[in-house]
């Protein structure tokens, strides 16, 4: 028997939890009268809402901004593709390809993770042209090239196109309750401790190294998911897309407009970015201008995004990863 | 000086730690024995807070040797020396800034006391209660005065239930009433078998927990021992009391 308690999660976020799981059936209904053109362009919102979620994270969380974490992107549409040359089932390897990735990330964060933030940044990115670099040798590859997942052609488009459709959903939704559990729990505190002061979170007994390295990890398999559903969607590979910058620009932009550190943050973030990008997507540079001009626009005057601006209308942040004591004793 | 008895809990010997060309520690040897309370005084830039570092493992020493309950602890990280049981505060408080109270002493009770949710939340709230922290419970830690900041130190060191706290001037800044409930309470813990090792400036409040004082100037132990004998060597009066009159 223990004599206090923590605040049970708020009726207003429950709503809110209760509709997410509504539009995930909405969603999952959808293919059956839902054009083409909209399963292909949700299918990039959930993968965006992968990256988001996936970066946040690792920036919002444990303190630890990347902008290599395009590294993984490619690396997981690379294995996808060697693993369907090598006769796995493309929709298994859609999977297995992004899960590969923990085996390539743990060792690499031993090196990674030693650094400070700044160099660890810089190192990603480094890494991540290092790596492009090697995959590009790979002869199979072809150079700048690249190669295309023909064997998805024998299936029928429609088949094809709402069960990448499917499988996007559901891993943006496992993606979501995963990190949503885990930083309900021990290791939520503790990355945020690493974030705040990493010094300090070890004299309280935070195995800083350890916890750092689980959500590095985590970050990777999220992102190379992203890049197996992408070249799946996409088809065709070509190294200095899959391996390209874009992918952190993106991530960035999505998790500072929705809001760094929140849950609600990265996906309102990706959900505002599909949004521009079905709008302005066909003006090209002055698209991307656009970004750059709403993510200075926000950096400028809403320093913590949308769920900011959210919270300062609720008087406090909804979903919040806070807990409150209950002030009485049960 | 005696060698430390076998009985000491967490010795250390001969320790180093230079910064460049500036020995902070130079050749330090301390001891302090289960449930023993040892006060450290020294001017301004002695070394005693350096002190506390190496003890708790926050930075690498340069040489020397650190012992606790008998193992060999010097090259152990930090989270592996909280878990063993010894915590310490930080002089200038490093709360964690992005949460509230209540989850900085959470995050000890669960990291470095090892408890699971339910128990931990219930163990954190008692030691609110206890530190005098219980009505800030869910302000942030960025809101907090330093003197409640202060008090968050000494909260999130006990969350983790050590054997052995490092106390660094947590009592500067107190009322005279606020400095008798802060004695109150390192006696409690005292009395409850905790060992005490506690930095501070403020001699009168020391003298009513300690059972012996170390002396500490330019990196080295000048004296230690009974404290009123530590407070008559003629070292000591000329290092600390000669440089800062009271
Ligand atoms: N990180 C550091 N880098 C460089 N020099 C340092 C560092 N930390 C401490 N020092 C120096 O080491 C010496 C000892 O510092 P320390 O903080 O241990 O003294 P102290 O006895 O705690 O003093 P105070 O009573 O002011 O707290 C000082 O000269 C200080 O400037
Ligand atoms: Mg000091």
């Amino acid at each position: 028997m223990t004599d206090y308690s923590i605040r049970p999660i708020p009726q207003f976020d429950r709503a809110i939890i209760a509709g997410a799981g509504m539009a995930f059936v909405v969603f999952g209904l959808l293919p059956m009268f839902g054009s083409a053109l909209v399963v292909d362009k949700l299918t990039m919102l959930f993968i965006y809402i992968i990256l988001a979620v996936t970066w946040n994270l690792l920036a919002g969380y444990a303190g630890l901004v990347s902008v290599g974490h395009q590294a993984f992107v490619g690396l997981g549409a690379y294995m996808m593709l060697r693993m369907v040359e090598a006769g796995v089932p493309p929709f298994i390897a859609i999977v297995a390809g992004g899960a590969v990735i923990a085996l390539i990330a743990w060792p690499m964060a031993a090196f990674v993770l030693r650094l400070r933030a700044g160099e660890f940044a810089i190192a990603m990115w480094v890494l991540a042209e290092t790596i492009r670099s090697l995959v590009m040798l790979d002869p199979y590859i072809q150079g700048e090239t690249g190669r295309s997942l023909v064997v998805l052609n024998a299936y029928d488009p429609d088949m094809r196109r709402n069960t990448i459709y499917l499988m996007a959903l559901v891993l943006a939704g496992a993606v979501i309750v995963i990190s949503y559990r885990l930083l309900h729990g021990r290791l939520g505190g503790e990355t945020q401790a690493i974030r705040d002061d990493e010094e300090a979170a070890g004299s309280v007994g935070v195995s800083t190294f350890r916890v750092k390295r689980i959500i590095f990890v985590l970050s990777a398999v999220g992102c190379a998911l992203a890049g197996t559903l992408w070249l799946a969607s996409a088809i065709t590979f070509q190294p200095r897309t899959a391996f390209g910058i874009q992918w952190s620009v993106f991530m960035l932009f999505m998790v500072l407009v929705g809001g760094l550190g929140s849950i609600l943050g990265p996906i309102l973030g990706a959900v505002l970015f599909m949004t521009l990008q079905v709008i302005f997507g066909d003006f090209g540079v002055w698209y991307l201008a656009g970004l750059g001009i709403v993510a200075m626009l926000f950096a400028l005057h809403v320093p913590r995004g949308i769920v900011g601006l959210l919270s300062e209308k609720m008087g406090r942040e909804p979903i919040t990863m806070q807990k409150l004591l209950n002030p009485k004793r049960t | 000086m005696n060698s430390p008895d076998l009985q000491s809990h967490l010795v250390a010997r001969r320790l180093r730690k230079s910064y460049g060309s500036l020995k902070a520690l130079d050749d330090v040897s301390f001891h302090v024995g289960k449930g023993e309370a040892v006060g450290i005084v020294g001017p301004n830039g002695a070394g005693k807070t350096t002190l506390f570092g190496a003890l708790a493992g926050s930075f690498p020493v340069s040489g020397g040797q650190i012992t606790f309950a008998g193992d060999d602890i010097t090259h152990d990280p930090a989270e592996t020396r909280c878990a063993m049981g010894i915590a310490r505060t930080y002089q200038v408080p490093r709360p964690f800034l992005g949460m509230t109270v209540f989850e900085n002493v959470m995050v000890a009770a669960r990291a470095g006391g090892g408890l699971s949710a339910a128990p931990a939340t219930d163990h954190a709230a008692k030691i609110l209660e206890q530190t005098g922290l219980f009505a800030l419970a869910n302000t942030p830690a960025a809101a907090l005065g330093l003197l409640d900041r202060k008090r968050l130190e000494v909260a999130r060191a006990l969350a983790t239930s050590p054997d052995i706290i490092l106390l660094d001037e947590i009592g500067g800044g107190l009322t005279e009433a606020e400095l008798v409930q802060l004695i109150a309470l390192i006696q409690s813990l005292k009395d409850n078998g905790m060992t005490i090792v506690w930095i501070e400036h403020i001699l009168h409040a020391l003298i009513k927990v300690i059972d012996r004082l170390v002396c500490m100037a330019e990196g080295r132990v000048l004296a230690a021992g009974d404290p009123n004998a530590v407070m008559q060597n003629a070292d000591v009066r000329r290092a600390y009391l000669g440089s800062t009159p009271e």
